[in-house]
């Protein structure tokens, strides 16, 4: 009987990738592990097995071809003394941009945000927040002018938040010979998820630095380069790993300042990916937003858009206190528009309104907004305008943009893939009970991950993410809908 | 002042108790140190000069942390206390070695190095009360001061944590190909941690020029050598990475010193890492309240008579040197004038300003 080749999946976050090559023909006799084709995605290349006998008796999908959907057939095998033709001709159909099988579930990708030029943000600039140097106590300037973050009229161009970020480290390493990079396979491999991709050709085994795998070490070997005066950039192949090296980044990096009496400052940035990917299991899929929140001395960036985790990773590179800048595996191959400038920098502790709306405020960051986004445009289809407002920096975090929002819309939730429990929603609720009190018109409320670690099975992960229904049910509770 | 963390202080008493037979094992009383003073054939020199200043260093520490003990008996010094007396020739020895730029780096027996650095007796002893004079203006307290100036990188309260610090200072050192050196410090307790092993490891591999300097005092707090540690030689730590190590006799500041040039040497000139097994003895508890249940008073009082650092030092002044001893005394006082000088201004030195609790949280990022 003749068996289909499907598209595999190198990774479980992949969706597509390009059909590199063939290494067999049509008519070619198969056995079982003989290599058949190249594939590739922007982050890897593998080669297909096969893992039965027979014939190759008809490719589905030719080389070169890009955008070949997992689980699409690309080739039929035909069973030992079966006729090929026959087989050919009755064996799989071809959707070259099909969704074939099961894909792995994701997160909803659509993120119809992404067309948008960013909304205008909040103020910029000169009367950027201070050191928190008083316990929380809001000053809303709700008529303020909101100004622009780049020029009305600067050309865009669609960028991955995967090469955002690594144009981000080439500008910034190009700017300052004291800037390295410094983790697991982020020189020669070209980054476990391609980050680094071309750092090391260009700026050589001095300023990228492979390190074995020993975060504890070498989380303190990048402190202590900070102590000294370089700025590292020290990269977790995931923040799960960065468990092991929590020490100096709370210990080391984060108190030495406040310990010295202001002598020592600490000028390093731990980034990697954050929080849930697909299918990768309980330890691989912790969302450290709301621990790292917790620290004085830590400013903690958590973006969504390529053109946030650009301007906010160059911020963070040149800021001289530890930074924790939580990114996002899921987030990675997606698509934005990034304003084309020499030198484009964003300020740290600033939230952005994603999308206006008057009746509900929805309050999210990172991946998150991915369901905020989808939950608004559901939301506008029934008659609710929600106002998105992407907090883009955790710690310091902007409350008055939050809290501005809330006394125009009257109804708040939050949307995030951590735990629930002194999460950052739980943050926010706290500081709209002090701020916003008299101006809510109904409980906030939070939507977050599950309570629960985070499960492999596909349909217990999904029901332990949080989905766009969740916000969209929030959102009209709240509005008594 | 918190005192609360150390409630049975014991700073008044300069002699620990005497030890039960059970507690005080022969494995304790090793001779690994003691044996180590058998005269060298070959042990190196002083010359007259060296001696002075060898004594003058040793005894401004020793005298020092004496003054602290005594402070944090009076209730001025909270927290946290951990003494370097006995261990003065380590850290004499190693500066001894070293080049201006050179950092060092220690975890929370850090007075002496500091003194040693150069810092401030006044400075350190206010960070030891909490005035705003101190270090770190009151913020950091005895194992958290810094100085930059000095190339003192602290002064570390987590165990073991300075030691892949230390290895970021060489590995900067590497970077900026500047010729200095890390002298990092642990005591025989951090050195059984496992990021230890992972500084060697990266440092060996990429050459770093770091000395890794082990302060063997026998105890980990309560727990001897022998009770913590499968490999007691500390120098051979670093065989499986290829660093080399040696065992010095710690409480003679010229092996201490000669070995010192010779583990710096190998680092400064690209060679990688260098092991120094400094055996050493502390005389004091672990902290302020030590129940000194672990060792016995014999073991501790043999080592203050036969082995003491700067009694050595003295000795040999007076009997090699022909220095006079009214000249030894002369420096005594001085050494005493400049630590009545620094408990005088930490007893007197305000506390910090209240406003200070919000400062030095971040800097300014358009500084």
């Amino acid at each position: 009987m003749a068996t289909d080749i499907l598209m595999p999946a190198l990774s479980p976050t992949m969706e597509e990738g390009k059909l590199a090559k063939w290494l067999k023909k049509e008519g070619d006799p198969i056995k079982s592990g003989d290599v058949l084709a190249e594939i590739e995605t922007d982050k890897a290349t593998m080669e297909v097995e096969a893992i039965d006998e027979g014939v190759l008796a008809k490719i589905l999908i030719e080389e070169g071809t890009e955008g070949v959907a997992v689980n699409t057939p690309i080739a039929i095998i035909a069973g030992e003394g079966e006729d090929v033709s026959e087989a050919a001709a009755s064996g799989g159909k071809p959707k070259p941009n099909g969704a074939g099988g099961h894909p792995a579930p994701t997160p909803d990708m659509q993120a119809e945000g992404m067309a948008e030029k960013p909304a205008p943000a909040a103020k910029t600039g000169s009367d950027a927040p201070k050191a928190p140097a008083a316990p929380a106590v809001i000053t809303n300037k709700a008529d303020e002018p909101v100004m622009e973050e780049f020029p009305a009229n600067t050309p865009m161009v669609t960028t991955t938040v995967r090469e955002a970020l690594r144009d981000a480290m080439a500008e910034e390493m190009r700017r300052d010979g004291d800037v390295f990079v410094m983790g697991e396979e982020v020189a020669e491999y070209q980054g476990a998820y391609k980050i680094t991709q071309g750092l090391l050709q260009e700026f050589g085994a001095r300023r990228v630095v492979d390190t074995p795998i020993t975060e504890h070490g070498f989380a303190g070997i990048g402190v202590g380069a900070a102590l000294s005066g370089l700025k590292p950039i020290v990269e977790f192949m995931t923040f799960n790993f960065a468990m092991q090296a929590i020490d100096h980044i709370i210990n080391s990096a984060a108190k030495t300042l406040y310990m010295s009496g202001g002598q020592l400052g600490c000028p390093i940035v731990f980034r990697g990916p954050n929080g849930a990917a697909a299918r990768v299991g309980a330890q691989h899929s912790h969302d450290y937003a709301a621990w790292y929140s917790n620290v004085p001395g830590l400013k903690v960036i958590a973006p969504y858009t390529a053109s946030d985790a650009k301007g906010l990773l160059k911020a963070a590179i040149r800021d001289p206190n530890p930074i924790i800048f939580l990114e996002n595996e899921i987030l990675y191959g997606q698509s934005f528009p990034v304003p084309q400038l020499d030198d484009f920098v964003l300020p740290i502790g600033k939230a952005r309104v994603h999308r206006t709306g008057k009746d509900v405020t929805i309050v999210s960051f990172a991946i998150g907004m991915t369901y905020a986004l989808k939950a608004a445009q559901i939301l506008a289809e029934e008659g609710i305008e929600a106002e998105v407002i992407d907090l883009r920096t955790i710690r310091p975090m902007d409350s008055e943009t939050v809290v501005r929002s809330v006394k125009k819309t009257g109804r708040c939730i939050t949307v995030e893939e951590g735990f629930p429990q002194s999460g950052i929603g739980a943050e926010i609720v706290a500081r709209l009970m002090v701020d916003a009190f008299d101006y809510l018109d109904a409980p906030v409320l939070r939507i977050t991950g599950k309570d629960v670690p985070m499960p492999y099975a596909a349909n217990l992960e999904k029901l332990a993410l949080p989905n766009v229904a969740e916000v969209v049910e929030a959102a009209k509770s709240v509005c008594y809908k | 002042m918190d005192a609360a963390k150390e409630p049975a202080k014991d700073a008044s008493s300069s002699q620990p108790q005497v030890a039960s037979p059970e507690a005080g094992s022969s494995q304790a009383g090793s001779p690994q140190v003691i044996e180590a003073h058998k005269p060298a054939p070959n042990m190196p020199q002083f010359t007259r000069a060296e001696d002075l200043h060898a004594y003058h260093e040793m005894l401004l520490i020793r005298r020092f942390e004496e003054k602290a003990g005594q402070l944090y008996g009076m209730g001025l010094i909270g927290g946290f206390c951990h003494l370097y007396i006995g261990q003065e020739a380590v850290v004499i020895g190693m500066q001894m070695a070293s080049i201006d730029g050179d950092q060092v780096i220690t975890g929370y027996r850090d007075h002496g190095h500091m003194l040693a650095c150069g810092m401030d007796p006044k400075g350190v002893m206010a960070e030891l009360t909490g005035r705003r004079g101190g270090y770190s203006r009151g913020k950091g307290g005895s194992m958290h001061m810094f100085s930059r100036e000095k190339q003192f990188f602290g002064g570390h309260g987590i165990v073991g944590a300075q030691v892949s610090l230390g290895t970021g200072l060489a590995f900067a050192d590497h970077y900026r190909e500047n010729g200095k050196v890390s002298l990092t410090y642990m005591g025989d307790g951090a050195a059984n941690q496992g990021q230890v092993y992972e500084s060697f490891n990266m440092a060996a591999l990429w050459k770093l020029p770091v000395v890794y300097v082990i302060e063997n005092n026998r105890y980990a707090m309560g727990t001897s050598v022998a009770r913590a540690s499968a490999q007691t030689d500390f120098s051979k730590r670093g065989l499986s990475f290829g660093i080399p190590g040696e065992q010095v006799d710690g409480m003679d500041v010229r092996t201490v010193r000669e070995a010192a040039a010779r583990a710096v040497e190998h680092a400064r000139t690209g060679q990688g890492p260098y092991i120094l097994e400094m055996q050493t003895y502390r005389y004091r508890g672990h902290s302020m309240s030590d129940p000194a249940k672990y060792r016995t008073k014999d073991e501790v009082s043999k080592m203050r008579d036969e082995h003491d650092p700067i009694e050595m030092v003295r000795r040999r002044l007076l009997e090699l040197h022909g220095v006079p001893e009214a000249e030894i005394k002369a420096t005594d006082a001085k050494v005493r004038e400049t630590v009545n000088a620094a408990a005088e201004f930490a007893t007197n030195d305000p506390e910090p300003d209240p406003a200070e609790l919000w400062t030095d949280i971040l800097l300014d990022a358009h500084a």
